[in-house]
């Protein structure tokens, strides 16, 4: 993975980026079951990324019902409740490249084609559009020499910049981790705690909003309980 | 630059900073940093009248104070020019008609003689922006252009009357890029199609706060019963909008809510289908005392705001539409919205969340009741669509697309692109 770059080094400050995003239609669609498939075999890579985690900076609402546009678009358009959960319960983070995610997405399809008999030909009430995505990451001036300093500046971070460290980080970094928790870790043991904490938090199941605030509180706990 | 126009710039910033919050203007500023300076020229048909001239007399000022060298120009032309573009506005969207050729030569002749009057500015452009099909032939003329031309379409082109679109596309298939507002309004064609939908501006007459006097004026300038609760419908008399079938979700609603509905409408003066649906309407109104049907003039944005405000629940019940902007408009006066499950309504009406989405006249009457029995959620309701117009749908957020596209069309295909870092 050469293209992949360490995170964030702790001798330098944390500097602060945000990214815009611009959806682009890769022209190919499915009113079917067995068109998704087809689809889902064909379409560039970015396709796959943007949308279980591209979603996130569309607009749309916080509380999905359906952690991802697949599963969604499964059960809106395609009435197959099964099948969306089953889509749904794919975790992009288990998978080390978007390729073998992709393998799973349709191995999934694949599945519920054999089951039914129906399935294969039942007409979507809406097609699905495949669509990537490009994203234009920018610097946003902030700069924290410490951890502490962040504290208070992290309730307004923009999105854009939640994506960009929490999202878009464990797609370039080579730990595949948060850019957060990949600069702590550079202090050595004295965040180790902070770091954990922040690994541990899923951000497939949470808005970039509630990502901000989870992020915000992890930091908050930790300056309040070593001061 | 002119120090008065540095000056108007700067508080066309702070107006929208009120709204929509510092961060989000400097986002902006930090976008646009790498688009400083650049040549940009929107091209479109009209200056006033219409979302595309709406949405540019905020655009262009926004571009111009962050730094971006902004213009927008008009292309005009003959009756016979505007003929044969409204042929083309029809048959995009469906209508089986063709153009004569005479018309046909018309436009070309059109573009080309704006080619000449606008030429030096196209060609030295670093991004020109085409708006809708008048101008898109404007690009053959151009041989030496040295930026990048997009093509913004603003009509959905997804089942065009074939030999139209043929025509047409010969003109915009050279751009570098295009724009629709929705995927599913895309045509297949040889560049980039970036999907940017429509957005609402929050300090237009249309949306802009209103004095609380105001919108009670509205109750006594339309006679509407101060004592009941208000339904809302703003849309054209059109089939595709279903008037009738808001009619009859009222009549069943308010069997055993009382209620009182206001549908809000355009002239249709012009427009012979329109003057069939709005009397199909009244006749099923039958009089009643609590339907109120309205026709008003095309520029009636603050009476339109005024009643938007003033009512309850706003209903869309469209069972087809393009994007639906009044749907933004209702939410961002913080009115849950009943809408139809068709196009960009859904992209808006998170059903369950910010209003709900409806099939049937009995589905809208439902959902009606349940808000007006239910108001901790139809206020609960309204909160949530503020807010998510406030994220997504205000010409902040187009804004930023734009610019988004802009750096990204700079930078070829990437995925990721890493700007000044």
């Amino acid at each position: 993975m050469s293209d992949l770059k360490p995170a964030e080094d702790p001798a330098q400050p944390f500097a602060v980026r945000d990214c815009a995003l611009i959806t682009i239609a890769t022209g190919i669609q499915a009113q079917n079951l067995k068109e998704f498939r087809e689809g889902l075999q064909k379409v560039p890579q970015g396709s796959i990324y943007h949308h279980f985690w591209g979603r996130l900076l569309r607009a749309q609402f916080d509380e999905p019902e359906f952690n991802n546009d697949f599963a969604s678009w499964v059960f809106r358009g395609l009435h197959d409740r099964e099948l969306a959960e089953r889509l749904s319960m794919i975790i992009p983070n288990d998978f080390e490249a978007l390729e073998e995610l992709r393998h799973e997405v349709v191995e999934v399809v694949e599945q519920r084609l054999d089951e039914s008999e129906l399935a294969p030909w039942s007409m979507a009430g809406q097609p699905f559009f495949f669509l990537h995505a490009q994203t234009v990451v920018f610097d946003s001036g902030l700069r924290f020499a410490h951890p502490a300093d962040m504290v208070s500046y992290l309730p307004s971070l923009s999105t854009g910049s939640i994506f960009y460290h929490f999202i878009d980080a464990r797609r370039r970094t080579e730990g595949r981790r948060d850019d957060f928790s990949g600069w702590l870790k550079g202090f050595g043991e004295k965040y180790s705690d902070l770091s954990d904490r922040l690994c541990q938090v899923d951000p497939y199941f949470s808005s970039l909003k509630e990502i901000r605030k989870m992020v915000t509180e992890i930091f908050q706990l930790h300056f309040e309980e070593r001061p | 630059m002119d120090p008065l126009l540095t000056e108007a710039l700067k508080n066309f910033i702070e107006e929208y900073t009120a709204v929509t919050g510092r961060g989000i203007i400097q986002h902006l500023e930090q976008l646009a940093a790498p688009l400083k300076g650049a040549k940009v020229v929107h091209i479109n048909s009209t200056r006033e009248g219409g979302g595309v001239a709406e949405i540019l007399q905020k655009l262009i000022p926004f571009k111009q104070a962050l730094g971006i060298d902004a213009r927008w120009e008009v292309i005009t032309g003959s009756a016979p020019f505007y003929q044969c573009t409204k042929g083309f506005h029809n048959a995009l969207q469906g209508m089986r008609v063709g153009i004569p050729d005479g018309l046909l030569r018309e436009y070309e002749a059109t573009n080309a003689r704006s080619a000449e009057e606008l030429r030096t500015l196209l060609e030295e452009a670093d991004f020109v922006f085409i708006h809708d099909p008048q101008p898109a032939a404007l690009l053959a003329h151009c041989p030496n252009r040295k930026g990048k031309w997009i093509w913004r379409c603003h009509i959905d082109v997804s089942h065009p009357y074939r030999s139209v679109w043929r025509y047409l596309e010969k003109w915009v298939a050279p751009y570098d890029a295009s724009i629709f507002s929705l995927p599913e309004f895309t045509q297949t064609l040889p560049h980039p199609q970036y999907i940017i939908p429509p957005s609402i501006d929050p300090l237009s007459e249309k949306n802009r706060d209103l004095p609380e006097a105001e919108v009670e004026s509205a109750w006594r300038q339309f006679n509407l019963d101060p004592e009941l609760p208000m339904i809302l419908q703003v849309s054209r008399y059109d089939r595709f909008k279903d008037p009738l079938g808001v009619v009859e979700a009222f009549n069943l609603a308010s069997k055993r809510t009382p209620l009182q509905l206001v549908l809000a409408g355009g002239g249709a003066s012009d427009d012979p289908e329109g003057e069939a649906v709005l009397s199909e309407v009244r006749q099923a109104v039958h009089g009643n005392p609590h339907i109120h049907v309205l026709l008003l003039p095309a520029n009636a944005h603050r009476t339109i705001n005024a009643l938007q405000r003033a009512a309850d629940i706003v209903l869309q019940k469209s069972i087809r539409e393009g994007f639906g902007l009044t749907v933004a408009e209702a939410m961002w006066k913080g009115k849950p919205v009943v809408g139809g499950d068709t196009g960009g309504i859904r992209l808006q009406v998170i059903d369950h969340f910010t209003g709900f989405l409806v099939r049937t006249p009995e589905g809208a009457a439902l959902r009606v009741r349940y808000l007006l029995h239910r108001r901790d959620i139809l206020n609960e309701m309204g909160e949530r669509a503020r807010r998510f117009v406030w994220e997504n749908y205000l010409v902040t957020r187009h804004l930023r697309e734009y610019l988004t596209l802009m750096v990204g069309l700079l930078h070829g295909s990437e995925d990721r692109i890493e700007v000044g870092l």
